[in-house]
């Protein structure tokens, strides 16, 4: 049986960044999960690594081998995880700036668990007022659970009202997983071009 | 004249401050300029001169055929042609009666290339939306290829008013219509509509890195020979090329770089070495340049018809002569040369109004008629 992609894209800016560690827990538990029934392969996309490639691709039109090849990693995948920090109420321009880039019709139907880092959990509905929405519009399907790592997060376990990271981020595999589970094989992708016969017949008055 | 492949220039026709003096053409200066460069790229011997058309600024070239009939009065023996004509904000009809005049005037040395335009506000301003931008191409053109093919049409279409009993004049020279390349950066939609009429197509390569037009005209000669045109490899097939040039690569690069870093389009954006590595742009000797074009083949196949961007970015109109003179006496006898070495017989040469005319003769059985039009 051939392996499960999974593909993480992760717009963190430091190095180490809080964004990658939300990132590789997400990738771990999902991959976990996912190993019980299929093997999987994870990869990592770091957006900083690209960042002058994807600045390029803005101004050109057209992606580096690099970026293409990051870019095919995620149209082909069947499950992404993306994870941004938040900056200024929203995801950072670079994570926006590598969805710009990529094709409108790369995440139809996939499988998407999006996530985000920042300095307080006051930020957390960015994930459903901006990273839900743009997900949206590219006609993913995203998980229900998104998941927001403050700086405290990583040094509470939750309390009475609020699940802590590990739990949540057990949540969001989990969904995650089931969704990639139960996605019928995908075809794979067939440059086809529409007859000409067919393009005219479809102008006639 | 006898050549199997064609080499051309072609112009964007902008207007932009030369970065290295920070002066500017006025509209007249550039217009006269890009008569300039036709006239230069005949007397170095070029096959073929193309302009652009654009309705914005900093563009000059709005009325292509009005310019292209004023050089075809200077010029003896260059084809003049577009890159690209509008299909889907003019008028059709327009078009054919535009390029049938000019067909006539030029004595046959016309074709043109047909491009849907990027710019987004050009739609609305000739009250067409460029959500529409594939279907306006596809039905105006099926209604220009009518035009010129029959006398009398009756036509009803979705963005035109319809036309009942019209005849566009005046008919093109000799009853054969100028011959039509469709350009395109990435739609398989026009490679699939240049192949269904057995026209030429033209992929303008040179922002984009060679993978990605590869697949764009292998597809292109694929369905060529689908539709029963001839073979993939008669297929009729133009490319672009950028270069700048000087005896020693070393000053080329140094006198580009200014003008490469602020170009329109592709500016201050990736470096001239990534460019120039990712693209068909080559900045060095002629012999580099000829280098790099021989690769083309190897890509894409023999082929019809290379256009080298020359004039752009700001580059004054001495140096950009200066360029032509290089092209034509350093780098082009060489590549046609090269080009013709090991060329099978039968690809076909760059379309002519005589080669045109003699197929369309022998198609139909006709005795070859002495062309009313001639040298072309």
């Amino acid at each position: 049986m051939s392996p499960l992609n999974l593909v993480v894209v992760s717009a963190g800016l430091s190095q180490p960044s809080s964004t990658r560690l939300l990132a590789d827990r997400l990738a771990e538990a999902t991959r976990q999960r996912l190993a019980e029934d299929r093997p999987v392969e994870v990869r990592v996309v770091e957006l900083r690594d690209l960042a002058v490639d994807i600045a390029k691709n803005l101004v050109t039109g057209f992606p580096s081998a690099a970026l293409r090849e990051a870019l095919e990693a995620v149209t082909e995948a069947d499950g992404v995880i993306a994870v941004t920090p938040i900056f200024t109420a929203s995801y950072s321009g670079l994570f926006k700036s590598f969805f710009d880039v990529i094709d409108n019709t790369a995440l139809v139907g996939k499988p998407v668990l999006v996530a985000a880092t920042g300095g307080t959990a006051r930020h957390s509905l960015a994930l459903d007022h901006a990273l839900r929405p743009l997900f949206v519009y590219l006609r993913a399907i995203v998980v229900p659970t998104a998941v927001y790592a403050a700086s405290e997060d990583w040094g509470t376990g939750g309390d009475a009202r609020t699940d802590g990271l590990p739990t949540r981020i057990a949540r969001a595999s989990e969904e995650l997983s089931d969704l990639i589970l139960r996605r019928p094989a995908a075809p794979k992708q067939v440059e086809a071009v529409v007859p000409f016969e067919q393009q005219l017949a479809a102008l006639r008055p | 004249m006898v050549s199997t492949m064609q080499f051309g220039i072609f112009t964007v026709g902008d207007v932009t401050p030369d970065p290295t003096t920070g002066k500017t053409p006025s509209e007249q200066e550039r217009i006269k300029a890009m008569v300039a460069i036709a006239l230069k790229a005949e007397e170095v011997g070029l096959d073929v001169f193309a302009t652009g058309e654009h309705h914005n600024p900093p563009f000059v070239p709005s009325s292509p055929t009005t310019m292209l009939g004023y050089i075809a009065a200077r010029t003896e023996r260059i084809i003049l042609s577009t890159a690209t004509t509008l299909i889907t904000t003019n008028d059709p009809v327009k078009i054919a009666e535009d390029f049938a005049m000019l067909q006539h005037l030029a004595d046959g040395r016309v074709d043109l290339m047909m491009g849907r335009g990027n710019t987004g506000p050009v739609y609305p301003w000739f009250g067409q939306d460029i959500r529409q931008g594939i279907p306006l191409a596809v039905e105006h053109y099926a209604l220009l290829h009518r035009l010129w093919r029959e006398d009398v049409v009756d036509w009803q279409g979705k963005f035109r008013t319809p036309l009942q009993s019209f005849t566009s004049t005046p008919r093109p020279l000799d009853g054969v219509p100028p011959f039509v390349w469709h350009g395109s950066i990435r739609s398989p939609e026009i490679a699939e509509q240049a192949a269904y009429y057995g026209d030429g197509f033209f992929a303008n390569n040179i922002f984009w890195p060679k993978d990605h037009y590869i697949r764009l005209i292998e597809l292109y000669r694929e369905r060529f020979a689908h539709y029963g045109h001839g073979t993939a490899e008669q297929a009729i097939v133009g490319l672009g090329g950028q270069v700048f040039m000087r005896k020693n690569s070393q000053d080329a690069v140094r006198e580009f770089r200014p003008y490469f870093d602020n170009a329109p389009v592709y500016g201050h954006g990736p470096s001239l070495e990534d460019f120039t590595e990712q693209t068909p742009l080559t900045v060095g000797s002629p012999q580099e340049v000829i280098d790099k074009t021989l690769t083309f083949r190897d890509s894409f196949g023999d082929y019809q018809r290379q256009l080298f961007l020359m004039d752009h970015a700001g580059l004054p109109l001495k140096t950009v002569l200066e360029q032509l003179d290089i092209l034509g006496e350093e780098v082009v006898p060489v590549l046609r040369k090269e080009f013709a070495a090991g060329r099978p017989s039968q690809v076909p040469d760059g379309p002519t109004h005589r080669s045109l005319v003699a197929q369309r003769d022998a198609e139909t059985g006709d005795q070859p008629p002495v062309p009313a039009g001639s040298p072309a």
